[in-house]
């Protein structure tokens, strides 16, 4: 097989990949199912690993494929399937188009092994003793959800709203403007450090955070020196020219000692088609040694370090400074009681917020999947540790009775599939009454706009003073949705609000008898 | 009765005359015709036992059909009750039956288009699908207008409004010929009942203003500023308890009913009554009255009573 055909097949099935799974995350007109959405998102590494350990699951064993992938071929996850990879190929692809005048050309790198190791030991780690706070910002395909969700959704968002203006002037009512409810400066700040450092790496040197900060990428590409095939340099014909490495975008063919770092080699095959001999090719070498060995060196003579690195990481994670940031409700007219919450809601089907926290990468698919934007990503809310993971937003919106979209698009199973009667029952969070903020209360006239909302009816209107009621909720019924947060028309302080259960428990179901009422249709009107 | 309302009224009244003036010749005729201000001589109509499509057929033939409301190449805006996540038998959102054959009936009568729409309060697409409204009202031939964002929405000066003075009201509204109000009977926590003054609320952008602001002057208010041509209340299946969303079909009662009348405050005090409540314990239907806004007198009102 020609090097060329090779590399056209890598750009092809990047592309088939991308597309769809660019989309899921700026959809916002809920076009794909969660069923196709697990099916485009079927290879991607990180979270089909997690939901494996958090469901247990055979229907979710893409990772397994894509190491046996990486067993046969090298890193083509990196180069095909990961869309962080995609996106630094384009970005480099543009930094090549604008440079090319200087004559732009990559080098031979030399590999930062211990750093490579320490970032791929220190998540897993933190991992294991429950927290998936480091994975969380390393992870590629959580953190180019992150990027779609923060960036190509509000494109896609503004181009639809343009649309949708044009269409109204013409009094066609097809297209529908998309309100973004909420904007978190600080969830958006880490995005936006995110992008410039991963793209000013990949402008100046090519694929350069998936060779020595990505976790998944050094994992694979210590899989892949042992893989049947490889990216070859054949000592009889080649030149030394040096053409591939100035074309290697990994920075792995070191041409002058004509030896290729498969840990590195993200199986792009540009080099393939630079060789002006065929001193390069990609071919079946099992039996081959490595090229570069004695790569667990490291690890022994880092233990200490990391070992230390990460207690003080874990215990900082814990730090008070995180649970005294609270989010306080926005001000606009006053209601005299503030409101701190003990604890941020973790959506349904999630079973626990310290689960949720231990299971969650933060990418942001249900973000974009909720239909009522609820979902919105934290800062503090849930503590350090889980930082830019999605809490239930109550002030944005309210979680849809008859909804449970999250927990079926969940890649890392972070959200655990959920029945949709059983979600109804899926006590989240508890509904808490500040009476003197309450309009009853405060001016005398009805209001009740909670208990409208109350799917459950766990909060109601009690009589109160003259012919007026007022709210009285319980407990036994609320299942947390906050609607009656999200309904309250208090300001700047709701009335009500939801305090979310560190464990979710179960709502008693409101199983009122039937109203016995006798119709007599044939009957004179009452008037 | 402001300055305007008494202009309009004495007009009103004043064409009236002429037109029973010339009543038996050919002028007369086509006048009587040409006028929507008074189609028939029944200030509401109850009718019950039957599917509510049988029960609107007949109801509006005692009215003088949908054309004596709608007139040909006119726009006509309904406002059904679509607030709710919920199915047709939970009582929740107007009966998807009915606005299928009222959007049917508009059309025979020649209006142009059909728009409906309503603010929801539970996620819009979900109301507008789970209701059964959109496909009802596509099938017919009406267009289902979104209004969940701001945008749809145009600053309106309430003249009669003590507390509502100022809304935001939905643009396919203001631009219609023919306002159809189609509220749904039923419970609610907040309001006891809600039926075609209550439902006026989801023609509004800003709903919090309201609870926060003596709910039940605020409905009376809304309720000044274009009062609907025909209101036609959903009494087949009545959620007596738990409203306005209801917990399940539990609280709900086949009472086969429905009201026409082009009063919003006599068929609020008369679903009232139906509901098994008296509509002097309802606040706001006590504020219309007041307003000038109708009458909530039964006695003194011609009601046709049809028992199918």
């Amino acid at each position: 097989m020609s090097g060329s055909l090779l590399r056209n097949i890598r750009i092809i099935v990047s592309i088939i990949f991308i597309v769809p799974t660019t989309f899921l995350f700026a959809d916002i007109f809920s076009l794909i199912p969660p069923v196709i959405s697990e099916k485009i998102l079927f290879l991607q590494f990180v979270p089909s690993t997690l939901k494996f350990i958090a469901a247990i699951s055979f229907t979710v064993i893409g990772f397994v494929i894509v190491l046996l992938l990486t067993v046969m071929f090298g890193r083509v996850y990196c180069s095909s399937i990961c869309p962080l990879g995609f996106l630094q190929d384009v970005v480099n692809w543009l930094s090549r188009k604008i440079k090319r005048k200087k004559e732009f050309k990559f080098e031979f790198l030399n590999e930062q092994k211990i750093l490579r190791i320490v970032l791929l030991i220190i998540p897993v780690l933190f991992f294991v003793f429950g927290s998936v706070t480091l994975i969380n910002f390393l992870d590629p395909f959580s953190m180019y959800g992150r990027f779609a969700g923060n960036f190509f959704r509000p494109v896609l968002v503004s181009a639809n709203n343009l649309a949708a203006v044009i269409f109204k002037s013409f009094k066609l009512y097809i297209v529908y403007p998309y309100e973004l409810k909420a904007f978190n400066i600080y969830p958006f700040i880490i995005t936006v450090t995110f992008f410039v450092v991963v793209v000013f790496m990949s402008w100046k040197m090519g694929r350069l955070y998936c060779n020595t900060i990505c976790p998944v990428g050094t994992l694979l590409g210590y899989i892949s020196k042992f893989s049947f095939f490889k990216i070859k340099i054949k000592q009889d014909e080649c030149l030394s020219c040096g053409l591939c490495s100035k074309e290697c975008k990994a920075g792995c063919i070191d041409s002058e000692n004509k030896i290729v770092d498969m840990s590195r080699c993200v199986a792009c095959f540009d080099c393939l088609t630079s060789c002006p001999t065929d001193g390069i090719v990609y071919s079946y070498s099992y039996n081959k040694q490595p090229n570069i060995q004695t790569y667990n060196q490291p690890i022994t003579n880092n233990s200490k370090r990391d070992f230390i690195v990460k207690v003080s990481l874990y215990i900082l994670s814990f730090s008070s400074i995180a649970a005294q940031v609270k989010k306080k409700i926005v001000v606009t007219k006053p209601s005299m009681i503030p409101i701190f919450r003990k604890s941020a809601t973790s959506p349904p089907g999630s079973i626990s917020v310290e689960r949720f926290n231990s299971k969650c990468t933060a990418c942001h698919l249900c973000v974009s999947a909720c239909p009522t934007q609820v979902l919105q990503a934290s800062f503090l809310e849930y503590g350090f540790t889980g930082m830019m993971q999605p809490r239930m937003d109550n002030i944005t919106s309210f979680c849809n009775f008859e909804c449970k979209i999250c927990s079926d698009v969940c890649p890392t199973g972070a959200i655990l599939p959920i029945d949709l009667e059983k979600k109804k029952l899926t006590q989240i969070g508890k509904s808490k009454f500040v009476k003197d903020n309450c309009i009853v209360q405060t001016q005398k006239t009805d209001c009740g706009a909670c208990s409208e909302h109350c799917p459950t009816k766990a909060v109601r209107m009690i009589p109160f003073e003259g012919n007026l009621f007022i709210p009285e909720t319980r407990d036994d019924y609320c299942i947390g949705c906050g609607a009656c947060e999200f309904a309250c028309p208090t300001k700047p302080h709701k009335a009500i609000y939801v305090e979310g259960n560190r464990v979710h428990q179960l709502a008693k179901k409101n199983v009122e008898e039937k109203k016995q009422e006798k119709v007599n249709y044939k009957e004179e009107f009452p008037f | 009765m402001n300055r305007r309302d008494f202009f309009r009224k004495s007009l009103q009244a004043g064409l009236f005359t002429g037109a029973a003036m010339t009543f038996p010749g050919v002028y007369g005729n086509y006048f009587a015709k040409s006028s929507r201000t008074l189609p028939s001589a029944y200030d509401l109509v109850a009718i019950k036992g039957g599917e509510p499509e049988t029960m609107f057929d007949e109801a509006i033939k005692t009215l003088g059909g949908m054309k004596a409301f709608v007139k040909k190449n006119q726009k006509v805006c309904l406002k059904p009750n679509v607030g709710w996540d919920v199915t047709p038998e939970r009582g929740g959102n107007t009966n998807p039956k009915l606005v299928k054959r009222v959007v049917e009936h508009c059309l025979e009568a020649g209006a142009k288009e059909v728009y409906v729409f309503d603010h929801t309060c539970d996620d819009w697409k979900r109301c507008y699908t789970n209701s059964g409204i959109e496909k009802a009202v596509k099938d017919a031939g009406g267009i289902m207008v979104p209004a969940d964002t701001e945008n749809y929405y145009q600053d309106v000066t309430v003249n009669s409004g003590k507390v509502l003075t100022q809304a935001k009201i939905h643009e396919v509204l203001l631009n219609s010929d023919v306002f159809i109000n189609i509220p749904i009977l039923k419970s609610h926590s907040s309001t006891r009942i809600t039926v075609s003054m209550k439902n006026l609320m989801g023609i509004v952008w800003d709903r919090r203003y309201w609870h926060s602001n003596d709910l039940h002057q605020c409905i009376a208010d809304c309720a000044t500023y274009r009062k609907p041509d025909l209101n036609i209340v959903d009494a087949y299946f009545v959620m007596k308890r738990n409203g306005p969303r209801g917990v399940s079909v539990n609280d709900v009662v086949t009472m086969k009913s429905q009201l026409i009348s082009t009063n919003m405050v006599s068929a609020d005090a008369a679903a009232a009554k139906l509901f098994g409540v008296e509509p002097d314990e309802i606040p706001y239907i006590k504020i219309a009255d007041s307003m000038g806004v109708g009458k909530k007198d039964l006695s003194s009102l011609n009601i046709k009573r049809i028992i199918l």
